[in-house]
């Protein structure tokens, strides 16, 4: 993309929403949420849930984008894929961003579609120079269609490409220096890519390029084991996020700052103040570092 | 067991055989940490996929799940999955084909109700998405000079669908997905025809009169107003054009009308 776009849209992201918590918005919660005007920094959906014409999704989106910010997360748009992106879907996207003027808009390092199918998962990419090359063609294509700065998320991931060249954080890293697109760091995805690879996540973090993050992501995952009876975690989204998971997070907002950060619940999801209850926990974690900055700077 | 990592690639081609094959070998090439073939590391992705694809069926397709219980729907989906593989990625549209796949099911052939109840909860869904738009105002026939009324057309409302069908389908959905009541009997050897409409926010399902279907059927198809009531009439004695017209006008069923000449 044009050089003069990348650094207005560097300018704008996030602008729209505040270095709170916020939280995935699921249509069960949003008459408890109207109700109780919750004070809460932003919602985020899933972009491919407001696909259909018209009806309910719609109606309760526009009642909560008239009162909250609101992050536009794609699923589906199979970033990683080995064919071209499907041109209606990045359509789609270009006009949902259109007609909700989401403040942040974010994607996987993942692909989901290959042929003519839809797997509705984020399957993992090999860390090449070919790919690499794809994703970064791909990035760029999505930023000129839909005339924004988009975030790329870490992926979580079971396996490894034996064949990969690079580790993730060179891959992310260059991605970003090539197409100018932000990152959204998934705290729950460094604990679980970790833990499934025995790496450090903290020495995964300690490396991330935070220049680069707009937003982050926290969820729960379910343990499991995996061929070895080593831990292997699942990003399942259907709980609570893990004791782990927050000191990870702390450590991250202490030494940057504060971040836009999401809490993700998809699955088994939980009454509206169970999930308010986790963003007020992010909502705390932030306050406490920007006023131990603000000390630090008096 | 598994063979220390082999540097062939795994293409997305061979990822995707072994997704929806789970006889299949895990690909070559995709490791644990120590470098080893992980089938259950692999696993959890072909889990993935066939789960939260079953799942959003499950969501779409609540009384078909309730008629044959929660294992054997998931039996189902799960053959369905595995023949007809999403082709968006927007899971709204999925299961469009679930109904025929439901007709051509032999081990449900004894419950040929089945396809019909999933066609209306299809045609729910469909009406559930479709565009917004304001249904026609019931008042405008009144305004018509009386020798154009049997000219009429309808410009049909996009949440509109009708479901007509052999069996009980409105008695089998209403009692298995929105209002369950184990005191009502239910025969589904009875043949009903609904409307499926959505003036507003709410999708409404309205079991049509006798004579009904033909009538809107032959309104959806673009028939004037006396035509439609006509080819009713012809079928079935009891039609009765001022309630049938009433009840899709307060229904929505319409958005607008046109006088050809």
């Amino acid at each position: 993309m044009p050089a003069e776009l990348k650094s207005q849209e560097r300018a704008r992201t996030g602008a729209d929403i505040p270095a709170r918590a916020g939280a995935g918005l699921k249509a069960d919660h949003v008459a408890a949420i109207l109700e109780t005007r919750a004070d809460i920094g932003f919602f985020e959906v899933h972009a491919e849930n407001y696909m259909g014409a018209g009806g309910p999704p719609h109606r309760q989106l526009e009642a909560i984008r008239e009162r909250y910010p609101l992050s536009l997360h794609g699923v589906g748009l199979s970033i990683g894929g080995e064919g071209a992106l499907d041109r209606e879907h990045l359509g789609r996207l270009a006009e949902l961003n259109r007609r909700y003027e989401p403040g942040l808009f974010s994607e996987h390092l993942a692909w989901s579609t290959h042929d003519t199918v839809y797997y509705n998962d984020l399957l993992p990419v090999p860390y090449d120079r070919a790919t690499l090359d794809r994703v970064c063609d791909h990035i760029d294509q999505v930023q000129e269609t839909v005339g924004r700065r988009m975030l790329l998320e870490n992926p979580s991931t079971y396996i490894a490409f034996a064949h990969s060249t690079m580790n993730e954080l060179e891959f992310l890293t260059e991605i970003t220096r090539r197409t100018g697109c932000g990152l959204l760091l998934d705290v729950n995805n460094v604990f679980v890519s970790s833990t499934n690879h025995a790496r450090s996540p903290e020495a995964y973090l300690d490396d991330f390029p935070m220049e680069a993050v707009g937003e982050i992501h926290l969820g729960g995952h379910a343990p499991d084991l995996d061929d070895e009876g080593r831990p292997l975690l699942i990003d399942a989204h259907d709980r609570a996020v893990d004791a782990a998971v927050w000191r990870l997070y702390e450590c991250v907002i202490r030494r940057h700052g504060a971040v836009p950060t999401l809490i993700e619940w998809d699955n088994d999801v939980p009454c509206w103040d169970v999930l308010f209850a986790q963003a007020e926990e992010a909502d705390r974690i932030l306050a406490r570092a920007s006023s131990a900055r603000l000390r630090q700077a008096g | 067991m598994g063979t220390t990592g082999s540097h062939s690639t795994p293409d997305a081609a061979e990822f995707c055989r072994a997704l929806l094959d789970p006889a299949a070998a895990t690909p070559a090439g995709l490791t644990g940490p120590d470098g080893r073939t992980a089938p259950k590391r692999f696993n959890v992705y072909r889990n993935n996929v066939i789960v939260s694809l079953c799942d959003a069926l499950a969501q779409s397709f609540l009384a078909v799940g309730a008629l044959l219980g929660e294992d054997y729907f998931r039996a189902l989906a799960r053959a369905f999955v595995l023949e007809h593989p999403p082709e968006s990625p927007v899971l709204l549209w999925y299961g469009g084909e679930f109904a025929e796949f439901i007709e051509n099911f032999p081990p449900l052939g004894a419950y040929p109700y089945l396809a019909d109840v999933a066609r209306l909860e299809w045609a729910w869904l469909q009406s559930y998405h479709a565009a917004d738009a304001a249904p026609l105002d019931p008042g405008a026939l009144g305004a018509l000079a009386p020798e154009a009324v049997g000219e009429v057309r309808f410009g049909l409302h996009p949440a509109t669908r009708m479901i007509t069908s052999p069996w009980a389908i409105w008695d089998l959905v209403r009692l298995n997905r929105f209002a369950p009541d184990p005191q009502e009997a239910l025969d589904p050897a009875r043949a009903q025809s609904v409307l499926v409409s959505r003036p507003e926010l709410d999708v409404n399902v309205l079991l049509l009169r006798p004579g009904g279907d033909v009538f809107l059927g032959a309104l959806m198809r673009g028939a004037g107003l006396g035509e439609a009531a006509g080819l009713a009439l012809e079928q079935c004695a009891h039609f009765n054009l001022s309630e049938c017209l009433s009840d899709c006008l307060s229904n929505g069923a319409f958005s607008g009308l046109q006088l050809d000449r």
